[in-house]
């Protein structure tokens, strides 16, 4: 009944999981997955189940999907190219 | 993948602000105002509501919250029934929000503070842990859309103790979208899906919507780059008079969704018409227990004690500030809390009317909580 | 959004909780009747202490504070612990930072372990060495076993300070400074709820920090204009009243509210904002522009003020309300009425 939250699972045993919530310890629910879950793997939680087992490789997709979103709405738009310009420093700085 | 660096790509400023500029302009490509989508989830509004969005939004516009608030859209009835079973002496565990949720006359918390025994829980797995715990019966006042059905549904086909039932007032989101695109004077024209429950569903289940109703949705998470890119999309669509369904959300949302969590909804419940909180009948709106749980179904277990309890409620007359509260309209998206003259002053969290003010994912409880709805755009922004 | 509100016909939890509920209940129910103080800071105030004024130029600042936290011990401290600090950072929020004594009230449940009583008392006294102060007289009670939960603590703190600092004297262009990281204690302190199942590595900010903002007066001297601790209600509850006092409006930099990423997260699991949640370790210091800087250096100099960062501006517009910059929009702080209810995901 509220927003679903997405942790890392540190270990399985059965049909329970504990993951962690950036520092914060919980145990969730694995009987409604349809993914097998393994130390490791990112998953959604919403109220003490897991309901989707995130891929890590989606999270590029999702970034690519904004990018592709921007660069629709910003082909004229000088503003954007600006900002863009700072978006590619922000990532190169975190990434490198 | 770092956790935190994971979650910073979905909160990255520079990526916000650009999304924003991209809203702004695909808004303009419009070029009339206002445009109104609307959006029905809690979880929405209150992402909006904290990361305070609106205020960069173009003034052209309009994002709505819809009946998307479980709580608030549990019909009088469904609350009169929990309250009637704690009346007559059942022990009744529910969640917080739905604690002080008022029904004909009375709330659960009304019950409790004359003696009846109602426990707040954090979830259904909480009610079955506690049942165990208990000689006596337990019901649980199953609300929530069908993501926490899911849960419901799932601790029903693990074992579950005896002497736990379920009083269900899940719902199903996916037909309240049609009946609000068939309102008379709906200038609805195009809908941000909520995320979490199409993780579920998959985003397969709007593309009868889209194609009977012939208005975009696209499918939107919750993080604030998530919910900008949806809307981005959504008003591109618009834009383009483009009718389809979108998916903005594809970490988490596929076309099928999860069919384990599927199946196990639609083994132990199935879709029946009612009334929706100020949303009159909602066809295959509601989810109730198949008859094949009927050991589980507080309905038919405690038949004779709902129908006792239900006879005391009707001897107090309703409140009179009932009759002015906007819940209703406010839950359909064609009146915002500010049009309700009980907003904040007679109604408040700590005193409220209606649903909205007591669920926290309730509009006027998420609009109390952040400070309304004021026009903070004009405000200066601080120079870094 | 702050509404008048008017204390109902029975007193409930929310009226305890520092929110605008018990704010009302002291205006209305508690201070009439008692007037202002000459030439100080008296109850009308509501100020985090009263200052009298001695005739020569110099205050006595007194406060008193009492303490029924549930569990009585927590991860970083115990109600010992908070009871002294507590009332010496009161003492030190209105600028008197070298306590003269502390008296100390205890009320125990029959059936109190002694063992317990003694932990409690040694961290009273541990506390009491870290602040610089002594307890110099007490009184205990007995109740009956059920009639009271363990054990409650009332602390009274007095100290002469040449200078006053109200929680009132802020001015447009103001910069907000707050000590540390915000959300600690109250979150550590819900995160032991047993219900939750909740493994958290929370650990409450319970300290004395009256040396701490002896540095910064040193360093900001008047040009440090109000103080506030952060304790119920949060950062949201002290600024509101911050900006009510004064005058102004507080224009809150969201991203730089610095908040440890254990809290940020058991805030997120709970659906709590650690900016609604006690402190009991910070300081919310309002000063004027030309001496943010210097003051924000003398905080970071101190071992508890490593965190420090300025938070906030002050301005004319919309007074009494804080606006949040949240790094995708705006929004107005809200304020907790009373009782935090975590909602668990």
């Amino acid at each position: 009944m509220c927003l679903g939250v997405p942790g890392r699972v540190l270990a399985v045993a059965g049909d329970v999981a504990q993951v962690d919530f950036w520092g914060v310890t919980k145990q969730v629910r694995l009987d409604v997955i349809d993914a097998p879950v393994a130390p490791g793997d990112y998953v959604l939680n919403h109220v003490g189940f897991a309901i989707r087992r995130i891929p890590a490789e989606e999270i590029g997709e999702t970034l690519a999907l904004y990018d592709e979103l921007l660069r629709r709405a910003g082909a004229d738009d000088l503003m954007a190219a600006d900002v863009r310009g700072e978006l590619d420093a922000t990532d190169r700085r975190r990434d490198g | 993948m770092d956790s935190a660096l994971v979650q910073l790509k979905f909160r990255d400023p520079a990526r916000a602000a650009a999304l924003e500029h991209a809203l702004v302009a695909q808004a303009k490509r419009i070029g009339r105002a206002p445009v109104s989508i609307m959006h029905v989830c809690g979880s929405h509004e209150q992402a909006i509501a904290k990361f305070g969005l609106r205020a960069a939004f173009p003034d052209e516009l309009d994002v709505v919250m819809g009946p998307g608030c479980p709580v608030c859209v549990t019909d009088v009835p469904e609350v009169d029934e929990a309250v009637a079973l704690a009346l007559a002496g059942v022990r009744v565990a529910t969640y917080g929000d739905m604690l002080r949720v008022p029904g004909t006359s009375r709330s659960l918390a009304d019950a409790r503070a004359a003696g009846a025994k109602v426990d707040v829980v954090y979830g259904v797995a909480q009610a079955a842990e506690l049942a165990r715990t208990l000689a006596e019966p337990l019901v649980f006042f199953a609300s929530g859309f069908e993501t926490t059905a899911v849960a419901t549904a799932a601790v029903l086909l693990a074992d579950p103790p005896p002497n736990l039932s379920i009083l269900s007032a899940h719902k199903y989101i996916p037909p309240v979208m049609e009946i609000v695109a068939e309102m008379p004077g709906s200038k609805i024209e195009g809908f941000l899906a909520a995320g979490h429950a199409a993780t579920i569903t998959g985003w397969g289940v709007f593309e009868r919507f889209v194609a009977r109703h012939r208005v975009p949705v696209v499918v939107a998470g919750f993080e604030p780059l998530d919910i900008l890119a949806g809307l981005v999309r959504l008003v591109e669509l618009i834009a383009d008079g483009d009718v389809r369904v979108e998916n903005a959300y594809p970490r988490c949302v596929s076309r099928d969704g999860n069919r384990e969590a599927q199946a196990r909804l639609w083994r132990v419940f199935e879709p029946q018409g009612g009334r929706w909180r100020g949303i009159a009948h909602v066809p295959n709106g509601n989810l109730r227990l198949r008859d094949e749980l009927a050991a589980f179904d507080a309905r038919r277990r405690f038949a004779d004690e709902i129908a006792r309890g239900l006879a005391q409620l009707w001897d107090h007359a309703p409140p009179a500030l009932v009759a002015q509260c906007q819940c209703g309209d406010i839950m359909a998206g064609i009146a915002s809390p500010h049009d309700c003259a009980l907003f904040g002053r007679e109604c408040t969290p700590d005193a409220p009317v209606g649903a909205c003010m007591v669920s926290t994912e309730g509009t006027c409880r998420i609009w109390h909580q952040y400070g309304g709805h004021p026009d903070l755009r004009q405000l200066r922004r601080r120079a870094s | 959004m702050r509404n008048a509100r008017f204390v109902e016909d029975t007193i409930t939890l929310k009226y305890g909780a520092g929110g605008s509920a018990m704010r009302a209940l002291i205006e209305q129910v508690f201070a009439p009747g008692f007037g202002a103080v000459e030439g100080g800071i008296g109850l009308p105030e509501m100020d985090d202490g009263a200052a009298l004024p001695l005739g020569d130029g110099r205050f006595l600042v007194i406060t008193t504070d009492s303490h029924v936290v549930s569990p009585p011990f927590f991860p970083g401290g115990d109600i010992g612990r908070l009871a002294v600090c507590g009332t010496v950072n009161d003492l030190a929020m209105m600028g008197a930072t070298e306590p003269l004594a502390l008296t100390c009230a205890a009320i125990l449940e029959d059936g109190l372990p002694r063992a317990d009583l003694e932990r409690i008392w040694a961290s009273i006294r541990r506390a009491c060495e870290e602040a610089g102060t002594t307890i110099v007289t007490g009184d205990t009670k007995v109740m009956r076993h059920g009639e009271l939960d363990r054990i409650a603590i009332a602390t009274t703190g007095v100290a002469i300070a040449p200078r006053i600092v109200s929680d009132r004297g802020l001015r447009p262009g103001d910069r907000v400074i707050v000590t540390g990281t915000v959300g600690d204690h109250g979150l550590a302190i819900l995160a032991t709820r047993g219900e939750l199942a909740l493994q958290t590595q929370l650990v409450s900010d319970v300290a004395p920090i009256n040396g701490l903002v002896r540095a910064a007066l040193a360093a900001g001297r008047d040009r440090v204009v109000a103080m506030k601790d952060p304790t119920r209600g949060g950062l949201a509850s002290a600024l509101h009243e911050m900006a009510d006092k004064s005058g102004v409006g507080i224009v809150l930099d969201e991203r730089a509210v610095p908040v440890r990423d254990e809290v940020r997260a058991a805030g997120e699991l709970l659906g709590i904002d650690p900016l609604l949640v006690a402190n009991e370790g910070k300081a919310v210091i309002g000063v004027r522009p030309d001496a943010a800087d210097a003051v924000l250096a003398a905080l970071r100099a101190h071992p508890l003020g490593g965190s420090a960062a300025i938070v906030g501006e002050c301005i004319a517009e919309r007074a009494g309300s804080v606006i949040v910059e949240t790094g995708f929009g705006r929004r107005l702080l809200g304020e907790a009425e009373g009782e935090l209810q975590p909602r668990i995901c």
